[in-house]
């Protein structure tokens, strides 16, 4: 066995490990920490493919954003976690009977018969001054550039809805609304009104 | 040229805008507005075409055959709106102005008192231009414009009288009878578009002799001539609008009507409309010789049989209204012997003596406050002096008395009959002269009961009997003076000298009147000749016979009804074609509209169609809602289940 | 060497227990969504095997793309669960039945 292929197969038990993990633990904030480990693990086997710039992406993107976002949001939320968890041993079995369906059959149609060596046979290392990111960018940006402009305005959009999702008045939060203080007059405040001096008795 | 073209436009033109401004303005001008711009636009309409008459007539101006607006071009088939004015349509306008103009001065007294006023007087005015448009047209799509136009009229004026249930069943009935003729009219009109590819008269006329041998097949493979077939056709609509039989029901109770609409629509002009056509296609009808007979036939037979009812009746109108259909009779049989010009002649005289009888029957009613009955009538000699004498004159031209105009037009008829050679000419001779007897009997019987005997046999009658007004009376003679001489002046210009020369066409073979004319000389001598013909002395014994029976001896009346109870019964009951139509069409109709609704509607459209597929789609939906659960793992495991699916075709492949 | 396959049935791993993930833990938002990352990731892994053994670039387009959709939806069912909660206190998906007829 190769050092490649043990780090490969390391890799990919920590993963199939942290998956695992990530469906079975009752807090969800352990899940969230256990997907993150999957990313990383994940992240590393990309390496393995020479697919650099997607690993560095994944592990920036995912690990530093969404599942920061995911935890923030777990930690917001107060869940009862007791409804949540009901009929988890309930639906285990099944659960359990699908997966190992499903898995026998993939294996079938994905084992080395299909997919092997021989069948496909590994490629050649990359060369020293390979860059992924710059074959990446290069196809990007030239072949994919459309598609690359929409996934932008995606993005915007999602965050548009995000914020406009969530945003709320708060009717007892106390603000300043600047441009009505410019607006004030003096008559709006001040009122001058005339009354008989104090007489002395 | 183009100012006869400006005199021709005013003239169609101008009582449609007495019209509109009496009918849209009703309000604004009141009443003497209303009268005073509708007569002023027909009498504009009337100087106009008796100027017209004048400059074609007399001073032989050329035939004026022009479009004046294209309304569209389909696939090559033009539709214009022009005008064709020669000899026949001169008399045609002037005819038809002339009685119109009357009809509009008579409805001043007589509609006086009646609400609707300026409505009527829109719609009358509407007519004329319908009519006018109709007479004038240079195609066959503008004549049926007019056609309907007319149809549209007479129906409203037929049920004038709105909130009257007997008056609003009369109008429809009028309206579907003359639907039955105007399909088999348009039936004919789409024919001739679609085999001569042209609906101007000229074109069709010049290319119909070449056509004369076609044949063409509607069903199976039986083959029709195709002259017979579109002359048919005409001759349908011809026979709902000119109340032919067996599509006259109509006529009689059209008489709901206000009396100067049945004196101008349903006496002098519209239902002379069919005889007008038929003798403007004159050309297509000469090259089909079982048309000819067919028209012959329906003629003949309406003339005779329809005449027999006027014995019976008892209402003022309908002796005059079956009248009317007796005379429609004779001249439809005069186009089928192809004296065309016969017919044509007897239109112009009947539409002045039938006009001036239908108009002193309204004076009559007046004077008996709208009584109609003739048997509470009587001795009203004594009270309507001017009334009494134009009604005398009316129906001694009506019968054809020696030396007025309906002797000469009449008698022309039924010896061109007589000289005919084809099928059915025999039958339909002598059914037409026989008519003259009944014409007779009929005519005077009504003269006798209502101007002659003992006083009013209504007593409260008397009380306020007195002449009508001077707008009634007035019209009741200027269309007496025509009754008794136009016949005299016009036989000899246009039934044997060239009047009609180059507007009707007759085959030699049918040249009927001109088998009359070799023994015409003048018209002394005609009378003289007439005089000795069986048809007058029937007349006379007709004459006789009421004035014996209806005046003498009215016992005698009493007996023979007695005696003839089942003819009485026949003729009471108009042959029973009322009866018919109600059972078997208007029966029929309902018993499949029932059907339909039931069956059709209820049951199928509603049923099935409707409910149905609301039901199949709840139906359905009470299935896909078990799938529709809402839950996600469900749709989960729906998806997962079809991956396993395929996943396993792929293994076991 | 690894092979195809390997990597391959590595994916068919990941989805197959991101699916069981999705089938017990059914009454969890949180963790559904987690799942459906998973999921992604376990196709991610597919693109970049056979961009790798096919030495096509293109693939990794796919996932770049798709990490993106990935991180929109991510941030927006994330917003709508927050509003969820908001509004009923709960996160149950057994309780959002409002719209069933």
């Amino acid at each position: 066995m190769s050092f490649e292929k043990f780090l490969f197969y390391l890799f990919a038990a920590i993963l199939v490990g942290s998956a695992l993990m990530v469906i079975t633990r009752r807090n969800p904030v352990h899940s969230a920490l256990f997907l993150v480990l999957a990313f990383f693990n994940m992240a590393a086997i990309w390496l393995l493919a020479e697919a650099e710039f997607l690993a560095i992406v994944l592990v920036l993107v995912y690990v530093g954003a969404v599942m920061v976002l995911f935890l923030f949001v777990i930690m917001m939320l107060d869940i009862d976690l007791a409804t949540v968890r009901a009929g988890f041993i309930k639906h285990l079995p099944v659960g359990i009977v699908v997966a190992v369906l499903m898995l026998v059959e993939m294996v079938l149609v994905l084992g080395p018969k299909h997919f092997g060596l021989t069948k496909y046979a590994a490629p050649e290392a990359a060369p020293a001054d390979y860059n992924n990111t710059a074959e990446l960018g290069l196809s990007l940006f030239t072949q994919h550039l459309y598609a690359l402009e929409i996934a932008a305005v995606i993005l915007l959009v999602a965050m548009i809805a995000a914020i406009s999702l969530t945003l709320r008045k708060r009717p007892d939060s106390k603000r300043q609304n600047v441009t009505r203080q410019h607006m004030v007059k003096k008559k709006d405040r001040l009122k001058i009104i005339k009354m008989p001096a104090e007489e002395k008795g | 040229m183009e100012d006869m073209k400006t005199i021709y436009l005013i003239l169609v033109l101008a009582p449609l805008a007495g019209s509109v401004i009496a009918g849209l303005f009703r309000n604004q001008i009141g009443k003497a507005g209303a009268h005073w711009v509708t007569i002023l636009g027909v009498g504009v309409s009337f100087l106009l075409s008796a100027y017209v008459f004048w400059q074609h007539v007399m001073n032989g101006a050329p035939v004026f055959n022009e479009n004046l607006y294209t309304w569209m071009v389909v696939d090559g088939l033009e539709m214009h709106v022009g005008f064709l004015v020669d000899n026949l349509t001169a008399m045609m306008i002037t005819v038809v102005t002339f009685v119109s103009l009357m009809v509009h001065i008579y409805t001043v007294g007589y509609m006086a008192h009646e609400d609707g006023y300026q409505r009527f007087f829109s719609y009358i005015s509407l007519f004329t231009f319908s009519m006018l448009m109709l007479v004038m047209s240079n195609n066959f799509l503008q004549l049926f414009f007019g056609w309907e136009a007319v149809g549209l009229v007479s129906y409203l004026l037929i049920g004038f009288y709105y909130k009257r249930e007997t008056a609003i069943f009369a109008n429809m009935k009028a309206f579907l009878v003359n639907r039955v003729g105007d399909f088999g009219f348009i039936l004919g009109i789409a024919a001739i578009a679609m085999y001569f590819n042209s609906l101007d008269y000229a074109q069709v006329f010049s290319a119909a002799p070449d056509k004369a041998g076609e044949t063409i097949s509607i069903w199976g493979d039986s083959q029709w001539s195709l002259m017979t077939v579109i002359c048919i056709l005409l001759f349908i609509g011809a026979m709902g609008k000119s109340a032919q039989m067996p599509l006259h029901v109509w006529l009689p109770d059209s008489m709901e009507g206000p009396t100067p609409i049945s004196a101008l629509i349903h006496a002098a002009t519209m239902v002379t409309a069919g005889i007008f056509m038929v003798a403007r296609t004159s050309p297509l009808f000469e090259l089909s010789e079982t048309a000819l007979s067919f028209v012959l036939i329906i003629g003949a037979t309406t003339a005779f049989f329809m005449g027999l009812i006027g014995i019976v009746q008892n209402d003022i109108k309908r002796v005059v209204a079956y009248s009317t259909l007796s005379q429609l009779g004779y001249m439809v049989a005069a186009l089928g012997a192809s004296a065309y010009a016969a017919g044509l002649f007897h239109l112009m005289t009947h539409a002045f003596f039938k006009a001036l009888l239908f108009l002193a029957a309204g004076s009559v009613i007046i004077g008996m406050h709208h009584n109609q009955d003739i048997r509470n009538m009587g001795g009203l000699r004594k009270y309507m002096k001017i009334t009494w004498i134009t009604a005398l004159l009316g129906s001694l031209a009506l019968i054809g008395f020696p030396g007025f105009s309906g002797f000469f037009s009449k008698d022309a008829i039924i010896e061109a009959v007589g000289y005919s050679q084809i099928t059915g000419a025999t039958y339909a001779h002598w059914l037409l002269v026989a008519g003259v007897f009944v014409t007779a009997l009929y005519s005077f019987r009504m003269y006798f009961l209502v101007f002659h005997g003992k006083g009013p046999r209504d007593e409260h009658a008397k009380d306020h009997l007195k002449e009508s007004p001077a707008v009634v009376t007035v019209p009741l003679i200027l269309l007496a003076i025509p009754s008794v001489f136009i016949g005299w002046f016009a036989i000899e210009p246009m039934l044997f000298g060239d009047f009609f020369k180059g507007v009707l066409h007759v085959a030699s073979a049918h040249d009927t009147l001109g088998e009359v004319g070799k023994t015409y000389h003048d018209q002394i001598g005609f009378i003289s000749h007439g005089m000795m013909m069986l048809p007058f002395w029937l007349a006379m014994a007709g004459l006789a016979v009421a004035w014996y029976v209806y005046l003498m001896k009215p016992s005698i009346a009493d007996g023979i009804r007695s005696r003839f109870d089942w003819l009485y019964r026949l003729l009471d009951r108009k042959y029973g074609f009322d009866e018919f139509n109600q059972a078997v069409f208007a029966g029929g109709s309902l018993f499949i509209g029932r059907l339909l609704w039931n069956v059709g509607d209820k049951t199928v459209i509603d049923g099935i169609a409707v409910n149905g597929s609301a039901r199949s789609v709840g139906v359905l939906a009470q299935a896909v809602r078990w799938v529709q659960s809402g839950y996600l793992y469900h749709y989960a495991i729906a998806m997962i289940l079809g991956l396993l699916g395929l996943l396993f075709w792929f293994v076991v492949r | 060497m690894i092979s195809l396959s390997e990597y391959l049935i590595l994916g068919a791993l990941l989805f197959v227990i991101s699916i069981a993930g999705i089938f017990i833990n059914r009454k969890n938002l949180i963790v559904l969504l987690m799942c459906v990352e998973l999921m992604l990731l376990a196709v991610n892994i597919n693109f970049v095997a056979f961009s790798h053994f096919l030495g096509d670039i293109n693939g990794q387009v796919f996932v770049f793309f798709i990490l993106t959709v990935a991180a929109a939806e991510a941030a927006i069912g994330l917003a709508i669960l927050i509003v969820l909660f908001r509004n009923r206190r709960t996160i149950d998906v057994d309780d959002l039945g409002t719209l069933k007829g």
